[in-house]
C-alpha cells in the first residue's frame, strides 16, 4: 500500500514519542487497542491547572498509519483546552494524513485515545 | 454432490465445535481432495470442471480455517453473526491493554539484551502460554453459549497472535 508523504514523515520522525508518569495528578493516560489488527496505542497528556494541555506523549505499536495518526494528534492537542481536544474528530486526522479508507480506523483509534486520556485526567481530578 | 452453501465444518464432515480432532480433519480433507480433484473430472463438461475447482478452493479455505485455533474461533463466532475481524475500535479491558503494551516494550528492548535469543524464547513461551489459556477459555465459553465472553477471548487472541508475528519477525532480523 502506498502511504502519503505526511504518513511517511510522521512514521520516520514520530513526534512526542515517550512516556509520562501516570501517577502524576496532572497526567491523563488513554490506552486503546484495535483487536482486528492488534494495534495498541498509549496517549498521555499533561494538563496545566487552568485546563490547558501543556504536553502530550504517545507510544503506538501498529502500522504506519496508526503511528502517524497518534503522532499528529499529539502535535495538535498541545496548547488546546480539554474541551477542544475532546472535540477533535478522526476525520480531520484522516484528511490531514490522506489516509485511504482501509486505514480510517487508525485515525478513529487516535480519536478514542485522546478522549480516553481526557476522561482519565478528569476522573483523577474528581477524586 | 458437495454443497458449498454448507459451513466448513459440515462440508468437511466434522461437528461444529472448537474442539476438533486435527488428525480427523487431515483424514477427512485427504478423502475429499481425492473425490474433488479436478483431474478426476477431466472427461466432464466445462461447467462440472469449474465446479470442481470451486469445491477444491472451498475445501482448502475450510481446512486452513479449521486447522488454526484463531481462525477456527473467529469462524465459529462468524457463524453466530459476530465478526471480530472487521470491527475497528472496541473497548478493551485497560489492564489487558497495559499488559500488551508492556509485552511489546519488552520485545522492542530485546535486541539490546545480552542474550537476545534467550529473552525472545522466554517471551514467546509466555505469549504462547497466554494464548493456550485463552483458547481454553474460548472453548469453554463457546460450549456454554457465553458468546460475549467468547468474543472477548478471541479479541485478546488477536492481539497476542499479532505479537507472535512480531516476535517471529524479530527472530528473522536477528538471524539475518
Amino acid at each position: 500500500m502506498a502511504y502519503s508523504e505526511k504518513v511517511i514523515d510522521h512514521y520516520e520522525n514520530p513526534r512526542n514519542v515517550g512516556k509520562m508518569n501516570d501517577k502524576d495528578a496532572n497526567v491523563g493516560t488513554g490506552m486503546v487497542g484495535a483487536p482486528a489488527c492488534g494495534d495498541v496505542m498509549r496517549l498521555q497528556i499533561k494538563v496545566s491547572d487552568d485546563g490547558i494541555i501543556e504536553d502530550a506523549k504517545f507510544k503506538t505499536y501498529g502500522c504506519g498509519s496508526a503511528i502517524a495518526s497518534s503522532s499528529l494528534i499529539t502535535e495538535w492537542v498541545k496548547g488546546m483546552s480539554l474541551e477542544e481536544a475532546s472535540e477533535l474528530k478522526n476525520t480531520a486526522i484522516a484528511e490531514e494524513l490522506a489516509l485511504p479508507p482501509v486505514k480510517i480506523h487508525c485515525s478513529v483509534l487516535a480519536e478514542d485515545a485522546i478522549k480516553a486520556a481526557v476522561a482519565d485526567y478528569k476522573e483523577k481530578k474528581s477524586k | 454432490m458437495m454443497d458449498i452453501s454448507k459451513n466448513f465444518f459440515e462440508f468437511i464432515g466434522l461437528p461444529v465445535s472448537f474442539d476438533i480432532d486435527q488428525s480427523e480433519l487431515a483424514d477427512r480433507s485427504r478423502e475429499l481432495q481425492k473425490t474433488l480433484h479436478p483431474d478426476r473430472y477431466a472427461h466432464l463438461s466445462d461447467r462440472e470442471q469449474r465446479m470442481s475447482v470451486q469445491y477444491m478452493s472451498f475445501l482448502n479455505e475450510g481446512v486452513a480455517t479449521l486447522r488454526s485455533p484463531l481462525l477456527r474461533a473467529q469462524y465459529l463466532l462468524l457463524l453466530q453473526g459476530i465478526d471480530t475481524e472487521s470491527e475497528s475500535s472496541t473497548p478493551i479491558a485497560p489492564m489487558f491493554l497495559m499488559q500488551q503494551m508492556e509485552l511489546r516494550e519488552r520485545l522492542e528492548e530485546i535486541p539490546d539484551q545480552d542474550d537476545p535469543y534467550a529473552e525472545l524464547e522466554d517471551l514467546l513461551a509466555e505469549v504462547e502460554g497466554m494464548l493456550k489459556t485463552l483458547r481454553e477459555q474460548f472453548a469453554q465459553d463457546y460450549r456454554e453459549g457465553a458468546l460475549t465472553a467468547a468474543t472477548e477471548a478471541v479479541r485478546k487472541m488477536q492481539f497476542l497472535e499479532k505479537l507472535v508475528v512480531e516476535i517471529e519477525r524479530l527472530e528473522d532480523r536477528l538471524d539475518g
